[in-house]
Order: structure tokens, then sequence, then C-alpha cells
């Protein structure tokens, strides 16, 4: 880690977490250093802290998810606070409930915090307008995932040191994907070079003015890189044409042990999940404790939400 | 009526190309009688002294929502006119997606019944081009016009059928009805709701390319040049579009422009977070584009400019963006934005007027946006220099979705009449 002073910059700012686009460069380190110091805890046998007690916080979920919706379930519960986890699906908004009502309803109970994940990019800074709690992004529509690259960036200290001077390669659809995006801003404000690799299809116009240099050409792409992230193809990707098919996607944009020695020799592997074997990655691949950080992936991201649930709760 | 002067105002009239500080004198049936320096006076009639303002024909606006029926919580024909005249406007060209659709005789009947004793503006109502709006089966272009519809228009919704499409214009040449189009091929906009590019990808909305506009405009300026009628596209956004434009103007194809004051007056960066009341069709562009309309407006590629008038209510708007419905209110607000052009130095004054009077009364064919002698004596008075703060509650539209809520404005109506009547003042 770059600065283990203890830096707190979160105190004077807004109390919500909504994107890294409106995270400071201390904002992000202060988050970081303190869920390092969450790694132990959650290694260890005594998991419990009392920092939230008495604080309630509810996981609103739109969208199915696995993962990011069980890790903030457990950090909540690790720190102490009640946790309260609602999957919405569709079924408020079929019986007519606007996301503003579902917001007034629960802002009624009284909660602290309110992490949200919603379809609809810009969710939760709606809900950030109408609530007098801490709003926490979980992932909205294609926009944003802070707590996603937050926890990527962790892995990677965790393992490289640093972050500053490293070249990182995120590749897939990047233009549906909102981890993409936040850790584009992440990676460059801690001073990483990124490289974007996707078919034109599936890589976002204007996407070079974010600070990255895009490729189509997995062997350039890769050329040099620290760090490959994968990202997920999702399979609607295919009824909609983006591309021609599974096979021409794996040949092409499909991570085998041959193309990721384009990287550097001791280039580490990430995978935000869920994986599509045989889809984004080679199977053997993704299992490879040499290389994958798919596993330290999940572990860390306990520590980078109980860290941002702290921080941001008041 | 009595006989009216109004005195020592600053005349500016495109149609007669006049620009001078002179007297309008208003006869008893509230006609132009005389205007200009050379105008005379009349003892008997009631003078209003108006130094330092100046007078113009009163607005023709070519795009406006009238929420009457269906949506009267979004606006009526009262609240509309209320707007209108607070901003000099005098006559309304209203679009047809009210519900039930304006597509069928009865519901013209209805409307202009409805706006004759509710409104105090003159209106002039659309029907749909296609039935239900559907695009698929044209409306009685005939009978409708013989009615008193003006023009036909889909609104926000463009004829996707090609085949369709040029009936449309074969059969609309030879009975005189002007066809108004929405560019916009709906394949490449779908579940699109801002202009494609850096700002779309930060916020993670899907964009959508100014080829969508573009293509249409392409394909029915090709069909046009084999079926010539009165043809008319709403709103352009783009460049690309321009240059379309222009290569077919220069050809000697026929067909009038318009655009929406809000795309010359904002760009897509005016968006900021999710600012659900700038979600409007054709989005705004870059500035780039913006600065490309305001250069047609100089070359006279475009000729009108219309506020695209849309009230939606606060639930509606109060929604992730990409559910949020699309539009916002101008008509009130419509005259002041457009003069930020000619303080910022874009455009003339006179041409901006033109844009607003006589250029869409010549495409409507309809006697008004002129001060000729003999006209009826529809009048916008404002004053050019008189700043003030754009307040959403203030504003007379009964939905308060305005894209330009707390801008600084340079210019406001004083005073509007209709007919030779004073019908607004402040």
């Amino acid at each position: 880690m770059a600065t283990e002073k203890k830096v707190t910059a979160i105190k004077n700012t807004p109390k919500h977490l909504l994107g890294i686009q409106n995270l400071s460069v201390l904002e992000a380190k202060e988050i970081l250093t303190e869920a390092k110091s969450f790694i132990k805890l959650n290694r260890g046998s005594s998991k419990k802290l009392d920092v939230l007690r008495g604080k309630t916080q509810i996981n609103l979920f739109f969208e199915p998810s696995t993962r990011t919706q069980s890790s903030f379930d457990l950090a909540g519960k690790r720190l102490g606070a009640d946790v309260m986890t609602m999957n919405m699906g569709n079924s408020a908004l079929k019986k007519g409930e606007t996301l503003i009502d579902t917001a007034m309803t629960l802002n009624a109970m009284h909660p602290d915090i309110i992490v949200i994940r919603h379809q609809d990019s810009g969710a939760p800074n709606l809900l950030s307008q109408k609530v007098n709690c801490t709003v926490i992004n979980a992932g909205d529509g294609r926009r944003e995932h802070p707590t996603q690259a937050l926890l990527d960036a962790l892995t990677i200290i965790n393992r490289k040191g640093n972050i500053e001077g490293l070249k990182i390669a995120i590749c897939g659809d990047i233009l549906h994907s909102r981890v993409a995006r936040s850790n584009i801003y992440l990676m460059n404000m801690l001073g990483a070079e990124v490289n974007v690799i996707a078919p034109k299809t599936l890589m976002p116009k204007g996407i070079d003015n974010l600070g990255v240099k895009s490729f189509t050409d997995m062997k350039k792409g890769l050329d040099g890189c620290d760090i490959v992230m994968m990202l997920r193809l999702q399979n609607e990707r295919m009824k909609g044409s983006f591309l021609p098919s599974k096979r021409e996607y794996y040949e092409f944009f499909g991570l085998t042990p041959e193309k990721l020695k384009f990287a550097k020799k001791d280039a580490l592997l990430m995978h935000p999940g869920p994986m599509n074997r045989g889809v984004e990655i080679d199977t053997k691949l993704a299992d490879d404790i040499n290389v994958s950080l798919v596993k330290e992936q999940v572990e860390l991201g306990v520590a980078v939400r109980m860290a941002c649930l702290k921080l941001y709760c008041k | 009526m009595k006989e009216k002067i109004l005195t020592n105002v600053r005349i500016i009239d495109p149609s007669q190309k006049m620009d001078e500080i002179g007297n309008i004198v208003i006869d008893e049936k509230g006609k132009i009688k005389s205007i200009g320096k050379k105008s005379g006076t009349s003892k008997s009639a009631e003078k209003i002294d108006l130094k330092g303002l100046i007078a113009i024909p009163g607005l023709v606006d070519m795009k406006a929502f009238v929420g009457e029926p269906g949506f009267e919580y979004k606006e009526n024909f009262r609240t509309l006119s209320q707007a209108a005249l607070a901003g000099g406007v005098t006559s309304i060209v209203t679009m047809p997606n009210t519900k039930p659709v304006i597509d069928n005789v009865s519901m013209v009947d209805f409307i202009i019944r409805r706006g004759r004793d509710k409104a105090k503006v003159n209106l002039f109502p659309c029907a749909s081009i296609t039935r239900q709006m559907e695009g698929n089966q044209m409306t009685e272009f005939g009978l409708l016009k013989a009615r008193g519809i003006i023009g036909f228009s889909d609104v926000n919704k463009t004829i996707q059928n090609s085949e369709l499409m040029s009936r449309i214009m074969n059969y609309a040449s030879d009975i005189d009805v002007l066809i108004m189009q929405h560019a916009e091929d709906y394949e490449l906009t779908k579940n699109s709701c801002i202009n494609q590019g850096e700002v779309a990808t930060r916020l993670g909305l899907q964009g959508v390319s100014d080829i969508a506009e573009k293509i249409i405009i392409e394909r029915d300026l090709s069909l046009l040049s084999e079926f010539p009628c009165r043809y008319h596209i709403n709103q352009i956004s783009s460049k690309n579009s321009l240059n379309v434009i222009k290569k077919n103007k220069s050809n000697g194809i026929k067909f009038s422009i318009g655009v929406s004051i809000n795309n010359l007056s904002l760009n897509q960066n005016d968006i900021g977070e999710f600012r659900t009341f700038l979600k409007l069709s054709p989005p705004l562009r870059s500035e780039e584009d913006r600065l490309s309309l305001i250069e047609g407006i100089k070359n006279d590629l475009i000729n009108v400019i219309v506020s695209d008038h849309i009230p939606e209510d606060e639930e509606s708007k109060r929604l992730p963006f990409a559910q949020a419905a699309t539009g916002s209110i101008g008509i009130e607000t419509l005259l002041s934005l457009s003069l930020e052009l000619y303080h910022n130095e874009s455009l003339p004054l006179e041409k901006i007027i033109k844009c607003l009077t006589i250029n869409p009364a010549k495409i409507l064919k309809i006697d008004k946006g002129s001060l000729k002698e003999g006209s009826d004596a529809d009048i916008c008075i404002f004053d050019l220099e008189k700043p003030w703060v754009v307040k959403a509650e203030e504003l007379k539209s009964k939905s308060k979705n305005t894209a330009i809520e707390n801008r600084k404005l340079q210019g406001k109506v004083k005073m509007t009449l209709l007919q030779g009547e004073v019908v607004y003042s402040n």
C-alpha cells in the first residue's frame, strides 16, 4: 500500500458512495486502507465487531446477485449492523410502485444505510436525493459498480504491493459493463495504465476520452500487462447480434493460456464473476491458483464492503 | 373595439424587411391599419406608448403539445394559451398525440370547438399521418384538411415503412397537404435515450447515433425527389443531418426544416448527472452539433425554430433516466431563449425573428407571422435587454418540466396583442 498513513477524507464529503467518478484519490485510498485492516479479521476465528451496532442496513436488490449481495450481507453483519435484504425482482415495479415510492417507504423505517443494486443507470443517484440515510451503490445499469472496483484494487495491492505504474488490461463486453467503467476510473486514479480490449460492437463510443487505450486485438492489448481482467459475456448479447457466435468470441477474445502469454510473465488474472467457462475464459486457467485471483477477489470483497459501510455510515 | 395606436416602438417585421422606429395603428376590427415611421395617428384612438421596446409579429410555434383530450393533468387549452401569450406566441400548431389520437374528423371538430372556447390564441391543429400513429395506414388527408387540419405529423414517431412513406408523399402531393416527419430510425434508436458518445458512456446509458436521424432524412429526401409534396422535418439535431440537407437543397429538392430551441441552446453536457428534464427527442448532442445548427439557420438550411413544448408531470420525470418521460416545456421561454442567441452574437436578431414568425407561417400557408397592412394585429412586444431568471414555479404551464430552470436570460415579453386586443401584459 502506498500510504499506510491514516487518511480521513471521507468525513468532509457527501455521505453516499455512488460511483468511483465522485471519489477523490484520498477517499479511495482511505477505503482501501480501512479495508486492509479487515482482511485479517475476516480470516480469524472471531469475526464480529460492533462498530455498526444499532445501525440498520437495507440491501435493496432490484437485480439478481449472488456474490455482491451476500458480500454486503456478511459485511454488515460482521460490523454488528442489523441487515435486511430485499430482493425486489420486478415485483414492486409490476405493482406500479416507482423507485421513489419504494425509497420513501423504506425511508420511513429509518434505515442508516441503503445498499442498492438496480438495472437502470443513475438509480442510486435518484435514490440518494430522496432518502436521508447513506446510499451505497452495489451496481447500477452499466454505469458503475464502485465496490467491485475497490475490491479489485485491494486484491491487486495485496499481491503486487502497489497499483501505481502497473499496466492493466480489461477485456470483454466493455459496452455493457459497469465493472469496466468503475475499474477504468479507479485504476487510472491510482496511477495504472489501462488498456481495454473488446470486439468493436462491444466497445462504447468515446471510451478513449476516459483515459484508456482501446484494442480489438488481444495480442496487442495484453502486451506488457501485469493484470488481465476478464469480463463476463452476457449470453443475451448473442440474441442482439452483437457477435456472430460464442465459438468465434472464444477464438478471438477468450482468455487461454496461449493468449495470456502475450501479457507479462507474472501476469495475474481477475474476473468479477460469474464466469462463463469456455466463453470468455479457459476453464483450467480460471482455476489455476498460480495465476487466478478470482477467489481472493471474493474474499477481499467482504473486507472492502465492511470498510465502505463503516466509513460511509454516520 | 376602439382604434389603437402603438407609438415610438421599434418594429421588426422580416416579412416586409422592416426594422424602424414608428407607430402601429390598429383599426376597430383588430387589423393593422398602418405601420412604420410614416404611419399616421388619429385623435380618437387609444394610445400606448412603447418607447424602448420592440414590436414583432406574434410568434408562430410549429410544435407544441396540448394535453386535451386525455392528458389534461399535464396541460390544457387554457394553461397552454396562457403560457403561449406570456411568451409572445399567438399562433400554435398543436400535435395530435392526444388520447384519443387526432386521426379522424370527429376529433377535429372536438378540438377546434374546445380550443375556441378555452384558448385565447390562434390554434392550428395537426392530425396524425397514420391511424393511431401506428405507421400502417394513412389518415383521411383530404377530409381532415377540409375540416381545418393544418398539417400532418406522427409527432415523435417516424414512418418506418418506406413503401408507405412513398405513398403518403405521392397522395399528399395531389391535395397539397403538409407532411411533418420526425426523423428517427427505430432499429438504431432502440432503448436509447441520449446522444452516443462520452457522456452516454460515462452515465452508462444507451446512446443513439445521429445516423438514426440522417438515414431517415436521406430516405425521405430520395423519395421526395420522386414524389414532391409539401414536406417538413420537425426537428433536426446534428451536423450530419445538415450535410444531407445541404446537398439535397443544392440539388433543387424543395422541403423545409425545423429545429428545437433546446438543440440550439443546450448540449449533452448539460444533462449533468441524470437531469431527466433534459431528456429530449431528438436528443441533445455535442457542442459541435449545436454550433452547426446555428450555422444552418444562418445559411437558411433551417427555416423554423420551435419550442417543442412537451408538458410532463413530475411523476413521469422523477424516474431513473432510462424510464423517464421525454420532452420539456418551452413555449413561454421560446422567445427569451432565442434572444440569447442574439445576445451571445450567434445570430442576427432579424434572422431569429424570421424563424419564429414569417417562415413557419409560409410553410403552413397561413396568414400569420406578418404585420403587413390588413393583417390581424397579432403582436408581440418585448424588452430586448431585460434580465430575468427562469423559475419553473413562475411559468404558466400546468407542468413545470423546463429544461432551463435557473437559467439567466436577457429579453422578456412585455405585452401580447391578439387581433388588436391586449391579452397579456406585465
